[in-house]
């Protein structure tokens, strides 16, 4: 396993590589190529993840050569208990978001090499240990998403892709600098990850919240928090089924991984201040508008997203929670966010292929001719509301016990949420799938054996998380613990406001 | 060493060869019939003299022609990148529809003498020698701009340019003698003692004879407000000249106002900073300059449908960005923009290449000639497109990114902290323009009325080499900034 990491970050662009040399002839022979690229993917990540060793917080798979020693770039990877759970993740939803792609018709060899190009990137950002590194990853799958979204996306495509180009691009510059500041004024000039968190109490308190903040608001844009949320319910509704599977399961998390990975690890002082504030609050806000906003919307699948942005709002609190409980939650929360909401976009898609239309309001009774996705469905409407038994209520829960101990407050409206999840999701259940059967739709097929395919795994995963967290959790539990220990070590903010 | 008029020859051999060249370009038009192989002669030409450029190594610097010219890291690093800037525009000229219609003898004689003209520029140990050289880069650049005989939009560029010039030089001659009033000297090291070591510095007076010759050096630049001239210039001038002027010109102003600002006006500390006269506030004013230079370029091509004024603009604002690096008064800032300057060289070639392949094919220019232009067999110069355009935003794997992360590196470790944030936010409003080819070009169908677009093959080697560089130097550019870096040498005099 000497250079597994290296492997599964560009077994994609090895794939991508390929795909791009098949003659024009041979162009249905890409969706395979994908596949297999993505399974070997999948494979190397089950493999790293039976030889983690959970105990330890050192880095482990570690692979380090120089690459531009003149300004201290080295080309260095490695995974800890946080990264290696999103190394997983990011291996399952790239293997399902190829089968959930076969309906792609147009330009088939350009959509799986840029959709291999997106998975290369996201890959490497949760490797990464070279803060420059990580950095070029960040930026590099910014370029195939707009194009996946740009090009296959529906009506409004090149206005969301654009908006979705310059959003993040907007957060990716400020990194930059942060970036650039926390190289100039350490100890000692570096990219190393590793080494700038332990430099941490090198620098200025003001200097600290600065960079801070910039980095906050870099990424929080991809999460995506409030205010910055504007432009997911837009490439959401505009990417193709698959990219919004990507985009929900895995990109949001980006944005988390990189608070943890950063904020927290190289900050722990401006981290322990301003959590409350950026992370409790907005969190906060996060959980109880995404909710509300989902609650008002017509369109499945602009629903789905916004249900999203209120589950994201959990890992959030969570993890301004500083305690063990809330921190575990929070990433755990990620890990199950990506599997359940991957469902719930794989099913709108499955519903938008045959209907070519999300309008609640166009739905009802669907029950009665497509009952096995009725089913589906409604296992994962229940996922999706944290219901006993589902992984998300393992990580919901733990979020909750966590910030309450902190933050009792904010805990109040986050955990009351859960009736507006459940109001929302039960209501579209409702208007959909149950009531009077629309003729409209006599004929429609059940699901077929592709799109089981990709349900059933993500099905059964939410269900053994539900019963055995433990799978998951004892990935990140030593990681996070010694993370949190960190952050609790400096000095907390001035005021105890709603503590 | 301060070397006479024949020693001075040894050093000076690229210069004498493209001198020899251009004449022979003369002679050789006169004596054959077929004009076509001209432009071949020309490029073995320039092929030469960067051959030269790259064989002689600077193994110690001196004053070449007592002390008019220089010879040194830094003049070498602009001779290479003037002469790379010549061969493209030579390479590019010889596959363009539009210069296929012109005399190509006396066309290709005074590119030539255009390139030696900015060599000299970049060589400049002396004000007389700055403006003289100047002024020729200018004047072939007038003719050349004004190359089509018979298009109205040339003949107006020339003009326009011409008048600009002609204000612009005028101006900076002025301050020259400002200088030459408090010095004493029009030698740069002689005008550099005279201001580090004068009693009581007038402050004023060298602070306003400073932005009299900004005007000149500004104008070379295209920064603002010496910048009007430009999107008219680029839009009427034919293509390979546009390109000439965007990164041959450039480079040779860049050059000269580094060399004036820095070794000849203030000094270097040993921590690598530069100190400037005392009270003199100059790095303030071209702050402003280069923050100005960057928005406007940057909101002006937000609104363009001309691919060549678009490119114009965000020339515009690819200056301001390499006059961060200036800014910041230290040597880390300096090798900065010598690596951007490198980076643009790339890709804004690039871009005006393929802008030239589709203006060949289509004979258009607007931004509607792109669309669809990667569904209706223009596959290539659609992603090399992409490519340039993403390079000129700053997007990582290329050598763009690579340049603006030197710049705001440069830019941070000096602490201005507001110049950073208006830098990137700059970068971030650009994309929204060069993004707007490319949607152009992917997202949009095509009409059926665009016509095909279908290239030689050396208008494609040449797209794809510069392609190619883009990229690979965006993951490994060690070999560039090991080359900034031994260039970052200003003969001052014996030590």
């Amino acid at each position: 396993m000497d250079h597994a990491l290296t492997l599964i970050t560009f077994v994609p662009v090895a794939g991508m590589v390929v795909c791009l040399a098949m003659p024009a002839a041979m162009k249905d022979a890409c969706k395979w190529i994908a596949a297999a690229a993505t399974a070997a993917q999948l494979a190397i990540a089950i493999g790293l993840y039976t030889s983690f060793d959970t105990t330890t917080t050192a880095i482990q798979f570690a692979e380090k050569y120089q690459w531009i020693p003149a300004y201290h770039i080295t080309y260095f990877m490695g995974v800890d208990g946080i990264s290696i759970s999103m190394v997983l993740l990011t291996a399952l939803i790239c293997f399902i978001s190829v089968f959930a792609s076969f309906s792609i018709t147009r330009a088939e060899k350009a959509y799986y090499a840029l959709l291999l190009m997106l998975d290369a990137g996201m890959m490497g950002v949760f490797v990464s240990l070279d803060f420059f590194l990580f950095y070029i990853f960040w930026e590099v799958m910014l370029l195939p998403m707009y194009f996946l979204i740009g090009i296959w996306g529906g009506p409004r495509r090149e206005y969301a892709a654009i908006k979705f180009f310059l959003y993040t691009l907007l957060g990716s510059v400020l990194i930059l600098l942060a970036m650039l500041g926390l190289y100039y004024y350490g100890a000692q000039s570096t990219f190393d990850m590793t080494v700038l968190a332990s430099n941490a109490s090198h620098y200025s308190t003001t200097f600290q919240r600065i960079v801070w903040i910039a980095l906050f608001i870099g990424f929080a844009i991809k999460i995506p928090a409030f205010p910055f949320h504007t432009w997911l319910p837009d490439a959401h509704v505009e990417a193709p089924t698959a990219i919004s599977v990507i985009l929900a399961g895995v990109l949001l998390k980006m944005g988390t991984y990189g608070i943890l990975r950063v904020n927290f690890a190289m900050l722990p002082e401006a981290t322990h201040q301003l959590a409350w504030l950026f992370l409790g609050v907005i969190g906060t806000i996060n959980i109880v508008y995404g909710a509300l906003c989902a609650m008002a919307q017509t369109d499945f699948k602009k629903l789905i997203a916004y249900s999203s942005i209120s589950h994201m709002g959990y890992v959030m609190l969570g993890a301004a929670s500083f305690t063990a409980a809330g921190i575990n939650g929070a990433v755990l929360q990620m890990f199950n966010h990506g599997t359940v909401t991957a469902m719930l976009f794989i099913l709108v898609g499955v519903i938008y292929d045959r209907a070519h239309h999300r309008e609640i309001a166009g739905f009802g009774g669907l029950a009665q001719q497509m009952p096995v996705y009725a089913g589906m469905t409604g296992f994962a409407f229940f996922a999706g509301m944290a219901l006993p038994g589902m992984s998300a209520f393992i990580s919901e829960v733990l979020v909750l016990i966590g910030a309450w101990q902190t933050y009792p407050l904010m805990t109040t409206f986050g955990a009351a949420t859960a009736i507006l999840t459940a109001g929302y999701l039960l209501w579209t259940y409702q208007r959909i799938y149950l009531g009077p059967f629309n003729e409209k739709y006599a004929g429609y097929l059940d699901l077929s054996f592709r799109e089981s395919f990709t349900l059933v795994p993500l099905a059964v995963i939410v269900l053994i998380l539900g019963v055995y967290p433990h799978a998951v959790l004892g990935l990140l539990n030593t990681s996070l613990v010694h993370l949190n220990q960190v952050v609790l070590s400096t000095p907390g903010p001035a005021v105890a406001l709603l503590h | 060493m301060d070397l006479g008029n024949f020693a001075s020859l040894a050093h000076f051999l690229p210069e004498l060869l493209l001198t020899g060249g251009l004449l022979l370009l003369v002679i050789v038009d006169l004596l054959v019939a077929n004009k076509t192989h001209l432009g071949d002669l020309a490029l073995i030409i320039t092929a030469g003299a960067l051959l030269l450029i790259a064989l002689t190594p600077v193994t110690a610097s001196a004053w070449l022609f007592h002390r008019m010219l220089v010879f040194d890291g830094f003049a070498m690093f602009f001779r290479a990148l003037i002469a790379l800037a010549a061969l493209v525009a030579v390479w590019m000229s010889m596959g363009s529809e539009e210069v296929r219609g012109c005399d190509q003898g006396e066309y290709y004689a005074i590119l030539l003498a255009s390139t030696v003209a900015m060599f000299l520029m970049a060589e400049s140990a002396n004000l007389l020698m700055a403006y003289l050289s100047l002024e020729f880069v200018s004047l072939t650049s007038y003719i050349l701009t004004g190359f089509l005989r018979h298009n109205r939009r040339s003949l107006e560029a020339a003009l326009k340019y011409l008048i600009y010039g002609g204000v612009a030089s005028g101006t900076m001659i002025y301050g020259m003698s400002w200088i030459f009033g408090i010095s004493g000297s029009l030698d740069f090291a002689e005008i550099n003692k005279a201001l580090t070591t004068h009693g009581a510095l007038p402050v004023l007076t060298v602070f306003i004879s400073l932005v009299l010759i900004l005007a000149g050096m500004g104008y070379k630049v295209a920064s603002v407000p010496f910048h009007m001239w430009a999107p008219d210039v680029y839009t009427g001038a034919p293509i390979p000249i546009t390109t000439f002027l965007a990164i041959g010109s450039k480079a040779a102003g860049f050059a000269l106002l580094t060399r004036f600002f820095f070794p000849a006006i203030s000094s270097l500390t040993a921590s690598g900073s530069w100190q400037v006269p005392k009270g003199v506030d100059w790095p303030q004013l071209l702050l402003v300059i280069c923050v100005v230079t960057m928005t406007l370029g940057n909101l002006a091509a937000l609104q363009q449908t001309n691919m060549k004024r678009l490119l114009a603009y965000s020339s515009i604002a690819q200056a301001g960005y390499a006059l961060m690096g200036f800014v910041v008064l230290s040597n880390d800032g300096i090798r900065a923009m010598l690596f951007y300057l490198f980076a643009y060289y790339l890709m804004d070639a690039g871009a005006f290449l393929v802008v030239m392949i589709v203006a060949n094919s289509t004979g258009r220019e607007d931004i509607d000639a792109y669309r669809g232009l990667a569904w209706r067999g223009g596959v290539v110069p659609a992603i090399a497109l992409s490519i340039f355009l993403l390079s000129l935003t700053g997007i990582p794997l290329t050598v763009g990114f690579i340049g603006k992360f030197y710049l705001f590196a440069a830019v941070i470790h000096g602490q201005f902290y507001v110049l950073a944030i208006v830098g990137v936010m700059n970068s971030v409003v650009s994309l929204y323009y060069y993004m707007r080819p490319i949607k152009t070009m992917f997202l949009d169908s095509p009409n059926g009325d665009e016509g095909r677009v279908a290239g030689d093959t050396w208008n494609y080697g040449l797209m794809g080499v510069l392609a190619c560089a883009t990229i690979a130097l965006g993951i490994y550019w060690t070999p560039i900034i090991t080359f900034a870096n031994r260039s970052l040498n200003f003969f001052v005099g014996p030590a």
